[in-house]
């Protein structure tokens, strides 16, 4: 059980949201434009950079998430898995490898990106504006990882759950528009 | 040096939130809403969570410029500025109120990780008067500087070493807020 109130039948993240809009609101936006606006990086790679570093993090509920949302994205679930327990050998282009090695290293070390890191992604094609929204989109997910477990949020009843969350961020996407009204 | 092309001489989250705009509006407007709106919990008292998560990270921009707005957020408290730096030095024996230490366990535990905060504090923090929101909102502020704290690092951004500039940036927050942009 949640260490505080929220609407019943929200679990993971989605209680939390509806518990305090205020700031679930700009949350949703940033993460809107980070992993669904105009960019160069795929949504699929942006959804294997968020479920990099929630496994990192050891958040069950974000993991499967955006595990399951990935998958919708051109890989197996199996290749998701195997992506994220070891990104030096995943079957993703060297930039994106290369993004995915700097992604866990900075969910585990605030000062974990070395310039060698940068310099190596930079040479297999990355942009500034990838490395720079790769980083965000790591530092995003310590917040929401660590708001998830922090608040001991519930998780789903069952596995189905998180291929019906899939099915409403490959569509929808961050935005609260389209929720059912959380009943308490 | 910055790992990317940030303005030049721009400290901390500013390089990269001039860079990015479309990002720094949210950014701003999670972190007026959780630290300078109006709330139970003073200015000063969220900012000093801030600061005390983000030197816990080692993230010396961060924690710097929160220790200024909360000294410029606490300018009518006699000491603030030691207060701040007590809390900074040892957050957990600083000499604050019973409910912002129990604050500050809860966010500096979510900092260690999501797994790490303990049903014993949240209990603790509810026995000496938080409420939901106030609980709410000090394990999002840890987590939210775990963001902050990366976002900055993570691009080697700049760290100024004049405290001056802290002194002065941080009077500018604690009067306007982070809703006004990037000035």
């Amino acid at each position: 059980m949640a260490h505080i109130t929220v609407p019943s039948g929200l679990p993971g993240i989605t209680g939390l949201l509806e518990s305090r809009l205020d700031t679930s609101a700009p949350i949703r936006d940033l993460t809107q434009f980070i992993l669904r606006g105009p960019n160069t990086l795929t949504e699929g790679e942006r959804e294997l950079i968020a479920t990099i570093v929630s496994a990192g993090n050891a958040c069950t509920f974000c993991t499967n998430a955006h595990a399951a949302t990935a998958a919708r994205y051109g890989w197996t679930r199996d290749e998701v898995d195997a992506i994220v327990w070891d990104p030096t050998t995943a079957p993703v282009s060297d930039k994106v490898r290369h993004l995915l090695i700097m992604a866990r290293a900075l969910q585990r070390n605030v000062q974990g990106i070395t310039a060698d890191m940068v310099v190596a992604a930079r040479k297999a094609g990355a942009t500034d504006v990838e490395i720079h929204d790769t980083v965000l989109i790591a530092s995003l997910f310590c917040l929401y990882n660590r708001y998830v477990d922090g608040l001991a949020s519930d998780y789903p009843p069952s596995m189905d759950y998180y291929e019906k969350l899939a099915d409403r961020l490959t569509t929808n996407g961050y935005e609260r528009k389209g929720l059912p009204n959380a009943s308490h | 040096m910055p790992h990317i092309d940030l303005p030049e001489g721009v400290p901390g989250i500013r390089g990269p939130m001039l860079y990015r705009p479309d990002t720094a509006q949210h950014m701003n407007e999670l972190v007026s809403v959780l630290l300078h709106d109006e709330h139970t919990l003073s200015a000063g008292e969220r900012e000093m969570i801030g600061a005390a998560v983000s030197r816990a990270n080692e993230c010396v921009y961060c924690s710097t410029i929160h220790a200024s707005i909360a000294v410029h957020q606490l300018h009518a408290v006699e000491g603030a500025r030691d207060l701040v730096e007590s809390v900074l030095r040892d957050p957990l024996h600083a000499p604050v109120s019973d409910k912002l230490n129990a604050l500050l366990v809860l966010a500096l535990q979510v900092r260690k990780g999501g797994k790490e905060v303990t049903p014993e504090a949240v209990a603790h923090a509810r026995s000496v008067g938080a409420t939901d929101l106030e609980i709410h909102d000090a394990i999002l502020i840890g987590a939210s500087f775990c963001m902050f704290n990366r976002y900055v690092d993570g691009l080697a951004t700049y760290t100024p070493d004049d405290p001056a500039v802290y002194d002065e940036l941080g009077a500018r927050r604690a009067a306007q807020g982070y809703r006004v942009g990037i000035t």
